[in-house]
């Protein structure tokens, strides 16, 4: 036992204030992965936005399914009757989950992330603390995937409320959700890392998140699009995300098809989550 | 050495009282074919204040940043709490506190909170983070505005919140990376006194600058850097007395015709600068060599006499002046 209680040893400042004052000897406890604490950071943000984010992620999905799914979707029954064997409907809003999380997780992994880097510098200032440049890439990726399972989570729930779950399997569609925001997020960040302004980040939405959300099955089947065009559907990141939902939600997924798409996503982000590791080091550690 | 200063955690961790907090030896760091710090020997002791002090591009922050174990040594070694930090940089890290040369603050986020998620980079318990974080904000004159936004906080204040938020996880060395640029005096004046009383408290501070009365105010030793050497170290007076006279006489002549007086007053005094708008004679005794002046028949526009400082240190060392 040593004898210091550790209130007096320590010499105070006149204003009664030091850098060492008070009971500062820290209890031993068990030491948090060090990638949390990064996520705690992305935590104390959001306590500012949240709200607002709430509602963007329950306000969307419902105008969404109620313009497209709902009304446009009555078009479609009158004239072709059932899509997939489902109702209109029920085919687009696991469609849209997909569509949205990566919305969600492409966005979250851009501007955050350039401002993590250039703006506000959160990135330097965790650099500067225990912290290593792969928690800093793991909290931040970490944060984006509970951002991911809230905004699964409702969009999933207003689903269940509209009665377009077909299959107790839907459950599952909310990691199925999570890793295809994750599919986008990770690469998106690696790429983030690298620009010295956002010019870049249009490009992305113009050339790769607008014409994914509108080609790759979200709104109908991908064998409507020509022959030609089929097999580029199929690579895109999205469509292995929309089957996945899809299939898990209407319960018309094959467990070797399940695996496929889960794979596809899961190889997405472990190569983003190396390459990201790369880019960052290269901007973060000179 | 302060050893009532310093913190428990200090006493446990560096061994032997002499043993030097930080040391390096042929310290190099290259970007690329860019050789910024070019083999750098120093040791610096607990409880001292230890300035680099040069212009811009001299290698200071450079060398900061490996300390601060932010950024690979390219060749030499270094040893800082008596650990590499090539493998030990978050044990170190856990260890140091830094003040970078701009702020790394989270603008949106409170003054408080700002503390509070840095001290969970450390896994500090909150309930230990929320009381230092009080006597931080005191000490630094912040507590009044705990609650407000960061963004609006003038320079000065932001700068305070900086040095307490490096503070926040008790470190056993504090990095300063140009502390004051850019504040008006006041708010540099403020900063010195809260840094000046942490130094009496024993903590040890590492502190680079490129304004010459700033090194003189903090700092106990220090190393005179330009491009990426060492051009001399030691204590501000030791530099001053080995570098330059007691006293500077400074000349200003009409038309700037310094340069023609400097070559006809040569051998009055032990040593003579032509700046671009004034010419500095080196002297013991300013009054007296001023004297000499007029009655050689020269009238300067204005004459001033002055101690020597860092300044002319560096001017000596170099030929160049510190401030752009």
């Amino acid at each position: 036992m040593t004898v210091h209680d550790g209130s007096d040893v320590h010499p105070r400042p006149p204003g009664g204030a030091g850098p060492a004052a008070g009971p500062a000897a820290v209890p031993p406890r068990r030491a948090r992965p060090r990638w949390l604490r990064a996520t705690a950071y992305w935590l104390y943000q959001y306590k500012r936005t949240w709200r607002g984010s709430l509602t963007t992620s329950f306000v969307y999905p419902v105008l969404y399914l109620t313009a497209i799914g709902k009304i446009l979707g009555s078009l479609i029954q009158q004239h072709s009757g059932p899509v997939a064997g489902v109702p209109y409907l029920d085919f687009l809003a696991p469609g849209l989950l997909a569509a949205t999380v990566m919305q969600v997780g492409g966005s979250e992994a851009m501007y955050p992330v350039m401002g993590a880097i250039k703006w506000l510098k959160t990135y330097f200032a965790m650099l500067a603390t225990p912290l290593e440049v792969i928690d800093v890439l793991g909290g931040h990726m970490a944060w984006i995937a509970a951002r991911l399972t809230i905004v699964a989570t409702i969009y999933l729930g207003i689903m269940a409320a509209l009665g377009t779950v077909h299959s107790d399997l839907a459950i599952a569609a909310l990691p199925a959700a999570v890793a295809t925001g994750l599919a986008f997020a990770v690469p998106i960040a690696a790429f983030a890392s690298t620009q010295q302004n956002d010019a870049g980040f249009t490009s992305i939405y113009r050339f790769g998140l607008i014409p994914l959300f509108l080609f790759s099955g979200t709104f109908f089947p991908v064998t409507l699009l020509p022959g030609w065009l089929q097999p580029v559907a199929y690579a895109t990141p999205l469509y292995h995300g929309v089957a996945l939902c899809r299939g898990l939600v209407l319960g018309q997924l094959g467990a070797w098809a399940a695996l496929g798409h889960g794979a596809y996503l899961a190889a997405l982000i472990a190569l983003g989550f190396r390459l990201a590791m790369v880019t960052y080091r290269r901007r973060l550690v000179t | 050495m302060a050893p009532s200063g310093v913190p428990p955690s200090a006493a446990s961790s560096t061994g032997g009282s002499s043993e030097p907090l930080v040391t390096a030896r042929g310290l190099v760091k290259r970007f690329g074919g860019f050789v910024a710090v070019d083999g750098v020997d120093f040791d610096i002791g607990k409880g001292e204040a230890y300035g680099f002090l040069g212009p811009n591009g001299a290698g200071k922050t450079s060398t900061m940043r490996m300390i601060a174990c932010m950024s690979p040594v390219s060749d030499g070694t270094l040893r800082v709490l008596g650990q590499d930090p090539a493998r030990h940089g978050a044990d170190i890290r856990s260890r140091i506190g830094l003040v970078p040369q701009e702020d790394t603050l989270d603008l949106e986020l409170t003054v408080l909170d700002n503390l509070l998620v840095y001290g969970r980079y450390f896994d500090l318990p909150r309930k230990v983070i929320r009381e230092r974080a009080e006597q931080l904000l005191e000490f630094t004159q912040l507590l009044d505005r705990a609650h407000d936004k960061v963004e609006p906080l003038s320079g000065g204040m932001k700068r305070r919140l900086t040095i307490a938020r490096s503070l926040v996880s008790d470190p056993e060395l504090l990095i300063l990376d140009e502390p004051t640029t850019g504040l008006d005096p006041q708010a540099r004046h403020l900063l010195w006194d809260r840094l000046y009383r942490l130094k009496q408290q024993g903590v040890t501070q590492i502190i680079t600058t490129h304004y010459m009365d700033e090194a003189e105010q903090l700092c106990d030793r220090l190393a005179v850097m330009d491009r990426g050497r060492f051009a001399a170290e030691g204590s501000p007076r030791e530099l001053i007395g080995r570098f330059s006279t007691r006293e500077v006489l400074e000349l200003r002549f009409p038309g700037g015709g310094a340069e023609d007086v400097a070559g006809r007053l040569d051998g009055l005094v032990e040593r003579t600068e032509v700046l671009p708008d004034r010419l500095l004679l080196y002297t013991d005794d300013g009054e007296d060599t001023l004297g000499e002046v007029h009655r050689l028949g020269f009238s300067p526009d204005s004459a001033l006499v002055r101690r020597s400082t860092l300044e002319d240190v560096f001017l000596r060392l170099t030929g160049r002046t510190l401030v752009d």
